[in-house]
């Protein structure tokens, strides 16, 4: 459950954008059911305080779209940024991918948001309703009736292992600013890394042949920011919709998770946007980890204009031969 | 009416898979479900909904369409097509089974594609009733009973039976093939299960969405609202709607030069791709609006205008959980037709 | 499965012939390796060309359908395809399906009428079909005028059989022009529409418009002050293509195909389709 509330959230959005010190606020947008809210623009505020919302499903990293709102729209746009958002929107400016005076960040603090397909998954289909409350998620449903379901166990993966509580960056903050956790978000890229190579082929083969090649995961992604993407380009030769054989939709989400490497924050929506569930966000921790181990600890987004060991040189760099023999121990 | 009891479904599908592949609901190791081919150690799961479409047994995702073999300027052109083999498809909801109507209009009129054809007459749906729709549900919306699925073989799942029904002269067949493990039934238990079906789906949130404000020849109520702006705002432009509907159906033909000839294939496209209608000298449809716009116009008015009102949604509701950004087609629904 | 036919499925279709128009236009002969048409059609229609590796295209068939030997497709360089056509020799193979759109009405409509061809550039290509049909059938017309004008007199399309057929019927009154002036031009200088208002045209015509989308459009504005309706002036569209066939989803405009339903269309029936082309 969110300690901050959308009374406070909404009072900020409703007051900048009536003082007119911005001209927009993006925001969440309800839905259908409590769960579907929909990333969107607000430029009025009876629009506002009708339908803005901030609950548990507000999962969406909104830092990717400044770059084409702050291109279209006049003034400045005003966002509510989680701590995991703000790592992207610095590694956005970091990339200079849009203006920063065209934005008011507002930093909000977050407990997690809620998977709803983990909650599906707990109480079946036919969802009427959830709340969250301080004994859980309550959920009314068709057939079962009332169930309460603990917050811990329905996060989001990303949010399960949350890396920061902490804002890295904001014009302003609303609530209480956390600290960076010790996470063990890394635990599962070690269980892969203990595996055999056949064993890791074979999980990856697994979860890659789900693939439905939507790209979703690369449109989400906010280190995925090229103006025209080498799988959508016809002239590439390796422009495809659907992978030809089983080879290629590991080679999209290789290539995918090399070019994002050392900018990529771990803000975990390739895993949550997939419609087939695939841990996408595995293979760019393993990417991290990697970097940690052969560059020293870095966090993409962490500081502003950072530069990414793998886009910067120091003498004291590993060279190729020292990487392969740490490799070999 | 047929009936078998549950305890035997896996006699069942061994009987049916002796004389065609049979393709049942199983898990995905991921929380979902997908059609798999029905061998020894593939569980039937119960679930409401695949998170793929059956679409893919008659139009997959990727087909090799021909090859060709070039040598200097010479071309040889190779027909690669062969007989579908038969396969049996169980557990194909209400929804989805209509949805092969709507492919069948645009792939079965004149010029008939022979390669959908070859799979649809190979291929034997046996659907089966809904009990416990979700709230995403909204079938009824376009005229879908959950509770009386057409297909080849209709079935009803009770607690510890299997109803089956022959619909057409393919499903006859199977079911005789299926005579000596299947007892005669009288229809009143799944006339129940109708009615407590039909009063569940009353209840759903999505009941009261209704088709009226759309169909054909309603290209200039819509095309120019301003509401596609607003809707598609922020759109990310992938293809997870297009991919996961069962009635969308558009795709690209493109070439694949293996090294030792070329070999043409077809593949799922999107109209949400920005590249979906580029030529070498213009896009038709240059911003994701347009392309949103061209998304939802083909469903609601277009399909319908050239179908005689059939719509291009069967409400099965995937697009409802999977859109990354929850926009889908009941929110555009509603806010065009004004209830939002 | 090999006896039934599937409109994917392409003939082996031989160059025979590559005249250069243009400096960018070429125009093809195709025949079957067993040197026939590949198959009959209207004038209008559009066929589907490709080479294995590199792609498929749709064009239209510039040859009328009176020519029985063979097809022709004068074809400008602007992508993948057409580049590939264009450093193609006499004798290669290339791949060719169809014939797919409506025609134009030659036998209905445009039966009796006095007819006015209106081409911009590359324009020419599809009307140059409808043009020599009716050249072919000249009783069943009335007079033909062709106005028809391009950037420069190197990138008239046809110029050749312009000159030395068309301009020598009798009954058919060719206009041509170019943009700017140019040594060696002693003809008409400026744009179609406005040539097309200069030479102010008997409003019994029919019209026949192809070039540029804004060319046409131009034109198109020029017909209506002349005195013209909507309903006497066709013309014919262009958008990416992958079947001919309209299932494949992408050449819609609203709920016309245009691979089906058109290329060719009547202007007032334009005015019923969305503006998204």
């Amino acid at each position: 459950m969110q300690k901050i509330t959308r009374d406070v959230i909404l009072e900020k959005a409703i007051s900048m954008l009536q003082s007119g010190e911005v001209s927009a606020v993006l925001g969440h947008r309800t839905g259908e059911f409590s769960y579907d809210v929909t990333p969107s623009v607000f430029t009025d505020a009876q629009d506002l305080k009708a339908n803005f919302v901030w609950n548990d499903f507000c999962g969406a990293n909104f830092s990717k779209y400044l770059i084409s709102k702050t291109k279209k729209l006049e003034g400045k746009i005003l966002v509510f940024l989680k701590p995991c958002d703000t790592y992207s929107f610095n590694q956005l400016l970091t990339e200079h991918r849009f203006e920063r005076e065209k934005v008011y960040a507002v930093g909000i603090p977050c407990e997690g948001m809620v998977d709803i397909a983990k909650v599906k998954a707990e109480i079946g289909d036919g969802i009427l309703s959830i709340e969250s409350t301080d004994a859980g998620v309550v959920v009314e449903t068709l057939y079962d009736g009332t169930k309460t379901i603990a917050f811990e166990d329905v996060l989001l993966e990303r949010c399960a292992n949350c890396k920061s509580k902490k804002h890295v960056a904001y014009d302003e903050l609303l609530g209480d600013e956390g600290e960076v956790i010790d996470s063990n978000r890394f635990d599962e890229v070690e269980r892969l890394e203990a595996m055999t190579p056949d064993e890791r082929f074979a999980f990856w083969q697994g979860e890659l042949s789900r693939c439905i090649r939507c790209n979703a995961c690369r449109d989400v992604c906010p280190a995925c920011t090229c103006e025209k993407c080498v799988f959508d380009n016809p002239n590439s030769g390796v422009e495809n919709k659907a992978p030809t054989t089983s080879f290629e939709e590991k080679m999209f989400h290789i290539i995918r998770a090399f070019h994002v490497a050392g900018r990529c924050t771990d803000c975990g929506e390739c895993s949550r946007v997939c419609p087939q569930n695939i841990p996408l966000h595995l293979l760019n921790r393993k990417f991290i980890k990697d970097i940690n181990t052969f560059y020293g600890e870095y966090q993409a987004g962490e500081v502003e204009g950072s530069r990414a060991p793998l886009v910067d040189y120091t003498l004291e760099d590993l060279e190729a031969e020292d990487v392969f023999k740490k490799e070999g121990e | 009416m047929r009936k078998i009891s549950l305890a035997n479904l896996d006699t069942l599908f061994k009987k049916i898979n002796e004389n065609a592949a049979l393709y049942i609901p199983a898990t995905d190791n991921a929380g979902g479900a997908v059609y798999t081919k029905y061998a020894d150690g593939v569980e039937y799961l119960d679930t409401l909904n695949t998170v793929r479409s059956p679409k893919d047994f008659f139009f997959p995702q990727s087909e090799n369409l021909m090859e060709f073999k070039v040598t200097g300027k010479n071309i040889e052109l190779f027909d690669i097509r062969e007989e579908s083999e038969d396969f049996v498809v169980f557990g194909v909801r209400a929804c989805d089974v209509k949805s092969f109507e709507v492919l069948d209009r645009v792939f079965l009129t004149e010029p008939v594609d022979s390669y959908y054809a070859n799979r649809r007459a190979h291929g034997v749906i046996i659907s089966l009733a809904c009990t416990r729709p979700a709230e995403t549900c909204f079938c009824t919306t376009f005229g879908i009973d959950a509770s009386a699925p057409a297909g080849d073989v209709s079935a009803w799942k009770t607690a510890d039976t299997l109803y089956l029904e022959a619909n057409t002269e393919k499903g006859k067949k199977l079911l005789e093939t299926l005579s000596d493990i299947l007892e005669d039934a009288d229809n009143s238990e799944v006339t129940a299960q109708q009615e407590s079906t039909r009063e569940i789906m009353k209840k759903l949130p999505l009941a009261n969405l209704t088709t009226d404000a759309f169909g054909g020849n309603k290209t200039k109520d819509y095309f120019d609202s301003p509401l596609w702006e607003e809707l598609s705002e922020t759109c990310l432009g992938c293809g997870t709607c297009t991919f996961v509907c069962p009635t969308c159906q558009c795709y690209d033909i493109k070439d694949f030069n293996t090294g030792n000839g070329v070999i043409r294939y077809r593949c799922w496209d999107s109209c949400m791709y920005s590249e979906f209608t580029k030529m070498a000298h213009g896009n038709s449809r240059n911003t994701q609006v347009e392309r949103f716009r061209q998304r939802f116009m083909h469903k609601l008015v277009y399909y319908p205008e050239n179908n005689e009102g059939l719509f291009s949604c069967v409400g099965c509701g995937r697009c409802l959980s999977k859109c990354p950004i929850s926009m889908n087609i009941v929110k555009v629904m509603k806010r065009l037709g004004g209830e939002n | 499965m090999a006896n039934i036919n599937d409109t994917l499925i392409p003939a082996i279709g031989v160059i025979t012939d590559v005249r250069i128009d243009t400096p960018d236009v070429k125009t093809f002969r195709v025949v079957t390796p067993d040197g026939k048409k590949a198959f009959d059609h209207k004038p209008g229609q559009c066929a589907m060309l490709s080479i294995p590796g590199v792609g498929e295209a749709m064009f239209s068939i510039t040859s009328s359908p009176t020519n029985t030997e063979f097809m022709e497709f004068s074809i400008k360089k602007c992508g993948c395809v057409t580049d590939w056509l264009h450093q193609a020799e006499v004798g290669q193979q290339i791949t060719i399906r169809g014939p797919y759109g409506r025609p134009f009405p030659v036998d209905t409509e445009f039966k009796g009428k006095d007819l006015l061809f209106i081409a911009g550039g590359i324009g020419l290509a599809p009307l140059r079909s409808v043009i020599n049909y009716c050249r072919d059938n000249r009783a069943d017309y009335g007079t033909i005028d062709i106005v028809y004008g391009s950037r420069s007199m190197d990138d008239l399309v046809d110029y050749n059989e312009i000159i030395e057929e068309w301009t020598k019927d009798t009954d058919v009154h060719v206009h041509l022009t170019i943009d700017r002036e140019q040594e060696g031009w002693d003809g008409h200088v400026g744009f179609v529409p406005a040539y097309v208002k200069e030479l102010g045209f008997d409003t019994n015509k029919t019209a026949i418009i192809c070039g540029p989308p804004i060319m046409i459009k131009f034109t198109l504005e020029a017909m209506i002050e002349l005195g013209f309706d909507k309903t006497q002036v066709y013309t014919t569209m262009e958008l990416r293509m992958k079947c001919g066939v309209g299932k494949c989803g992408r050449c819609n405009i609203g709920a016309k195909y245009v691979c089906k339903d058109g290329p060719v269309f009547r202007c007032d029936e334009l005015d019923e389709l969305p503006d998204e082309y």
